[in-house]
């Protein structure tokens, strides 16, 4: 287990080094953003004046090795437009991100498990074709399209939910928190089940065809030989098996869980990272858009990382390490 | 005595896009309490579907479509499956043919022995783990206490075997369904497990229908022999009468193609062409386009024939002297 974590911390470390490259030759390549920062009335001296203290008129090596000096210090730079530090302006707006995927990812599993559950011990009954054909539907409709459909239904024909911001948030831990008030959930309904919605469907027909395989498979018919419950071996017997490629598409699902947030947060004007990325692209501020991106990769990284632990949980004959007795 | 299990004409078909298969076509025996009956056939020959069907195991599109079979005078076909279920692994428990596929990979082997403990009394679950730790012990598991706690890809597939058959004895049911339970094991191993099954059967009193393509087990092992072609029992009767003077054109080829050493340096015997599809049987004796006595009369249904208390053939051709004496 120690050389296994330690074997993946490295890999982990090149990754991240190489993804810095990447993103800092590639933001290089989109445009310069003094043509974007700077008003074009500005005298040639102010121009001069405000390049320089950028740090836009060094070559771009230079201007990556300060970069990744500044890492190690914890340092990411200051945002052209904030001026304050990037990744203290990624690391504030971050929670509320995390926030949303988090409930979406929750929803997923809590709506499509047992919806694919159900479609997969039924498969031709009109329940079940219901089901998938919903998951259809989930699947094909544009996130923005269905966010503006469910403001438009529940926010300003039902007038049942808010469809803008956090609402009221309570501090814990310094960080502030939606889910904890009853205005804040409610603010959080909507975006967390637009982002939720491709989600559901791709739970259900993981969670159908992995059933549809389990109650074929020898263990189930053996479970049933034993008299044991059938209760008992659907929720166990079969569920557990179905658990392990469920967990492992779902960790990864989470990364682009995060990615699709822009969208949503952008239409509920969700104060989170998505809606600043969005804000930051547009004036090319490149120093939030760099750390925003490496924060991303270590988020990658680090997810990957615990689904390969549970994974290893889930299956005994994967156990890290190889120790077995 | 009256027998532990009678089977009356049990027809099992499977509803195929391209006809209906008649798995199993009016099978009947009795099962003596303590007895061991061998049923040997082919691959297709029905024998599994015939050992499933006595339990209600038959998945769909499969379905037993007539007959009957009575367990110590009680109909199971048409029984609720919440009746089956109690008696499946209490009363008729069942061992299959590859224990890697049969227990379940992601659960310990003593979570699988303790739920079916529990499915049928109720214990405490560590009155359950005591029991399921003295079965253990008593198919020759060494330290059965550590081994309660090891997944089943931890063990070797003689020693899977010895913890399905212990699962199988765990509620001392009245009558075993074996399928094939030494297939996937090497021969030093089988005969291994096939003694062990045999002391186990003869000290609980437990009836075994034991189903096997391998005639040479069935010999050692059985009291009578169910020979089954094409969904049919076509000669059943004494092991040792069978074995020795059959009576069918298909048990005299099978037992004739057996190895022996008494035919050192030459050509094995064997049975001219294929088993036909069950989906399109010829009328009469389905083995007859085989048969090397086959005559025009073998295109009506054949006749059943007693030559002998306790045999009996499907066949027109006439019974020899000798049998009848």
């Amino acid at each position: 287990m120690t050389s296994f974590l330690a074997r993946r911390l490295l890999q982990s470390a090149f990754v991240l080094f190489a993804m810095s490259v990447l993103v800092f030759v590639g933001i290089f390549a989109i445009g310069n953003p003094v043509d974007v920062l700077i008003s074009p009335e500005a005298t040639q001296a102010d121009r001069q004046r405000i390049v320089e203290s950028l740090g836009l008129d060094r070559s771009l090596i230079e201007q990556y090795v300060s970069f990744v000096r500044g890492v190690f210090d914890g340092d990411f730079g200051k945002s052209f437009v904030f001026k304050i530090s990037a990744i203290g302006l990624i690391l504030d707006r971050m929670p509320a991100t995390l926030e949303l995927a988090v409930s979406a990812m929750v929803l997923s599993i809590l709506i499509g498990l047992p919806l694919g559950m159900l479609a997969g011990m039924h498969p031709d009954s009109f329940l079940g074709r219901s089901i998938m054909a919903g998951s259809i539907v989930g699947f094909s409709m544009p996130t923005f399209w269905v966010g503006l459909i469910l403001i438009l239904v529940f926010a300003v024909y039902l007038g049942w939910l808010p469809s803008t911001g956090r609402g009221e948030t309570v501090t814990v831990l310094g960080i502030r928190w939606s889910f904890l008030t009853l205005d804040g959930l409610a603010h959080l309904i909507l975006p967390a089940f637009n982002l939720a919605l491709f989600k559901i469907s791709l739970v259900i027909r993981l969670t159908r065809a992995g059933m549809r395989d389990a109650l074929a498979s020898d263990y189930v018919r053996y479970a049933i030989a034993k008299g044991l419950y059938p209760r008992r071996v659907v929720m166990v017997h079969a569920l557990k098996n179905i658990l392990i490629p469920l967990v492992t598409v779902l960790g990864l699902e989470f990364g682009s869980v995060i990615a699709f947030a822009i969208v949503t947060e952008t239409i509920f004007a969700w104060p989170g990272t998505g809606k600043l990325i969005i804000e930051s692209i547009s004036v090319l501020d490149r120093p939030v858009i760099v750390a925003y991106l490496m924060v991303i990769v270590l988020m990658f990284v680090t997810i990957n990382l615990i689904v390969d632990i549970t994974y290893s949980i889930l299956d005994p004959r994967i156990r890290i390490g190889g120790a077995t007795s | 005595m009256d027998p532990i299990l009678s089977v009356r004409d049990l027809r099992t078909e499977f509803a195929t896009g391209a006809g209906v298969a008649r798995a199993v076509n009016g099978v009947s025996f009795d099962v003596m309490p303590g007895h061991v009956l061998g049923l040997v056939g082919e691959s297709g020959s029905g024998k599994s579907v015939t050992g499933f069907s006595l339990i209600g195991l038959v998945d769909a599109p499969g379905r037993i479509v007539g007959g009957s079979v009575r367990h110590r005078g009680r109909e199971l076909v048409g029984l609720p499956q919440s009746e089956l279920r109690a008696l499946r692994g209490k009363e008729i428990a069942m061992i299959f043919q590859d224990p890697m596929m049969t227990l379940n990979p992601v659960l310990k082997i003593g979570t699988q022995m303790i739920e079916t403990v529990l499915a049928h009394d109720p214990v405490s679950r560590q009155e359950a783990r005591e029991r399921a730790r003295a079965a253990l012990g008593k198919v020759g598991i060494a330290s059965p206490d550590e081994r309660l706690d090891a997944y089943p890809h931890q063990f070797s597939g003689g020693m899977r075997q010895r913890v399905a058959i212990a699962i199988a004895f765990l509620h001392r049911p009245s009558l075993i369904i074996a399928d094939e339970p030494t297939t996937a094991l090497d021969v030093t191993i089988q005969s291994q497990i096939l003694s062990e099954m045999q002391t186990l059967a003869r000290q609980e009193q437990t009836a075994v229908i034991w189903i096997s393509h391998d005639l040479s087990i069935v010999s050692g092992l059985a009291d009578n022999v169910a020979v089954m072609y094409a969904g049919r029992i076509v000669e059943h009767g004494p092991v040792a009468d069978v074995l020795t003077r059959p009576l069918h054109p298909y048990a005299q080829g099978l037992i004739a193609s057996v190895p022996g050493a008494q035919m050192r340096g030459r050509r094995l015997a064997q049975i001219d062409g294929m088993a036909p599809s069950l989906l399109a049987l010829p009328a009469g004796c389905a083995f007859r386009p085989r048969c090397v006595m086959a005559q025009a009369i073998c295109e009506a249904e054949p006749p059943v024939q007693a030559p002998a208390t306790g045999r009996m053939v499907r066949c027109v051709l006439p019974v020899r002297d000798e049998v009848a004496a």
